[in-house]
């Protein structure tokens, strides 16, 4: 009997090494796009390789409620999946996180009945329902701000450090205590489980709509984390590997944002509560131009670049976006879509929007390979991008936003610039662009503006 | 000692991780976002665990909502990912008229 137990115990083991090898292999083919989708797959095999393998562990005595609660789950997940507009998917990973986090809070609290655990791993429970705590109330904020169900900006408060401060010291110190008198019904158990949510609520409202790449990036890596610590409270390695490989993604994509607004972490995180600058007021004259002379411009250009951000998503312009491009291609124009790695409101966002408008994956090109060669663009189309190419980011010291690399547009020999109107964009700073002797000024919504390009082309 | 054991494997683990992830071209951001997410989703492991090792009520139910919770991360991650994989193409087919203009 014993010896029986081992195998089996042995056996799961050693097919959770499969599943390891999967992800791992799998996220390695997830980084280049032509082996992209074999690389999701080969990954998700290695998921229902640990979910099968696992249902054989002599533990598990009824499967009722786990076939129930797995089918609801995945009906709901398949669901949003399929369902979902591909402008909202920064709010739908922001959900997922959270779910993630939650259920490994669950799995940590569970594990809390079991009988015999040691103080380290108490403490680790204590770590799993924290960070999946974070994580949940955190994400559940941070789908709020991108939804705009609540407001998107920085919320800020008095004394917004002293709180959190207070609040940390009371997590440690209810931490301490659970895992000094591990108990499932003592009041610093339920003061630690709230205290997590309420810290994941505190550390991202401070954080503004602009900023959301990071913090997305950062909530993927803590739900990653959870399910880690969830690891080590149950004594699982499976979840301590796969785990602490989204952890490590997720730290190294919020790292891309964060460089890519030449911003430390730390500043991304509190900045909120710093004192704000504010930019010099750029004063010029505004040149509007109208979609019949902006047609002219654009037939006479051999090279075209897009710069799209967020606005582009907000007026779904993506697909008139592509027939324009195509419109110039078969004109004999080169074109290219540049984009900034924060453009948007999650890493890479615009590149999905354009895969989903068919635009080739080529064609997108890197804020570092379009800049050298600017000059030679002809005409430069920003469509609901402001801050990633605002040139105050690099001659306004006094600009919140200096520093930021930019795409240079100021430097293409013509600049148009899609834009409903003319208040100002998401972080509130002027930009000189507009004033540009280069820059003309198409206003409208963007689909509108360029339906009327696209029919110019046409007629 | 089990402590030890398990630590290793973590350092291991996220040294793997920042080189398997460190190049990926931004492109990629989002699946590769959505792809770690669905990962994460690991989690259902212990949920199922949980879930059936009758260690009171109380565990049987939190572990059969985070199994719920975890099934959306995992089914949703990957199908979604695979959604967003599907629509990104190189361009091939120079059917929009004419030749394109780079040779």
């Amino acid at each position: 009997m014993i010896a029986e137990g081992i195998s089996l115990q042995q056996l799961i083991s050693g097919t959770y090494i499969l599943s390891a090898l999967l992800f791992v292999y799998g996220l390695k083919m997830l980084g280049k796009p032509d082996t992209a989708r074999r690389g999701n797959m080969l990954s998700s095999v290695g998921m229902l390789i640990a979910i099968v393998v696992t249902l054989l562990a002599e533990e598990i005595l009824s499967f009722q409620w786990i076939v129930i609660a797995a089918i609801a789950g995945g009906v709901v997940g398949a669901f949003a999946a399929r369902m979902i507009a591909m402008t909202s998917m920064p709010e739908m990973v922001a959900l997922f996180n959270g779910s993630g986090g939650l259920a490994s809070l669950m799995v940590g609290w569970a594990a809390l009945y079991t009988t015999g655990n040691t103080t380290f791993t108490v403490f680790t429970i204590f770590l799993a329902i924290l960070i999946g705590g974070v994580t949940f109330s955190g994400s559940l904020v941070a789908w709020g701000k991108l939804s705009e169900v609540m407001p998107s900006g920085a919320i800020v408060f008095k004394a917004q450090r002293l709180v959190n401060g207070v609040l940390l010291l009371a997590l440690i110190f209810a931490g301490v205590m659970l895992c000094l008198n591990p108990s499932t019904t003592s009041n610093e158990f339920y003061a630690v489980i709230a205290l997590s949510l309420i810290f994941g609520v505190m550390v991202v409202i401070p954080i503004g709509g602009a900023d959301m790449p990071v913090v997305i990036s950062l909530l993927n890596s803590y739900s990653g984390l959870a399910a880690c610590a969830a690891g080590f409270a149950i004594n699982n390695v499976i979840l301590i590997v796969a785990g602490s490989l989204v952890g490590a993604a997720g730290l190294i994509l919020t790292n891309i944002m964060c460089k890519a607004m030449n911003r430390s972490l730390a500043n991304v995180l509190f900045s909120g509560f710093g004192a704000v600058k504010t930019a010099t007021k750029v004063e010029g004259e505004v040149k509007p131009i109208v979609a019949e002379d902006a047609f002219l411009v654009l037939e006479a250009a051999s090279n075209v670049t897009f710069v799209p951000g967020y606005g582009m998503a907000v007026a779904q312009a993506q697909h008139v976006v592509r027939e324009l491009g195509e419109l110039l291609e078969a004109n004999g124009c080169e074109v290219t879509y540049a984009i900034h790695p924060v453009a948007g409101r999650m890493p890479g966002h615009m590149n999905v929007l354009l895969a989903e408008a068919n635009v080739p994956y080529d064609q997108l090109i890197e804020m570092d390979e379009i800049n050298p060669r600017i000059e030679n663009v002809d005409v430069a189309v920003v469509i609901g991008a402001n801050d990633v190419v605002n040139p105050a980011a690099r001659e306004d010291e006094n600009s919140p936003i200096y520093g930021m690399p930019i795409i240079n547009v100021d430097k293409a020999r013509t600049v148009f610039v899609l834009k409903r109107s003319m208040a100002s964009g998401f972080s509130g700073v002027d930009n000189p662009l507009f004033f540009g002797d280069n820059t003309r000024m198409l206003f409208g919504d963007a689909k509108e503006s360029l339906s009327r390009v696209i029919a110019e082309f046409k007629s | 000692m089990e402590a030890v054991f398990l630590t290793f494997i973590l350092m291991l683990s996220i040294f793997l991780g920042f080189e398997l992830i460190s190049k990926v071209p931004a492109t990629l951001h989002t699946p590769l976002m959505s792809g770690a997410n669905a990962i994460s989703g690991i989690t259902v492991v212990g949920a199922l665990l949980a879930t059936g090792s009758g260690h009171g009520a109380i565990s049987g139910i939190l572990g059969a909502v985070a199994v719920a919770l975890a099934m959306i991360n995992v089914v949703g991650g990957y199908l979604v990912t695979d959604r967003m994989l599907a629509m990104f193409k190189k361009k091939e087919n120079p059917a929009a008229g004419k030749g394109g203009s780079r040779s």
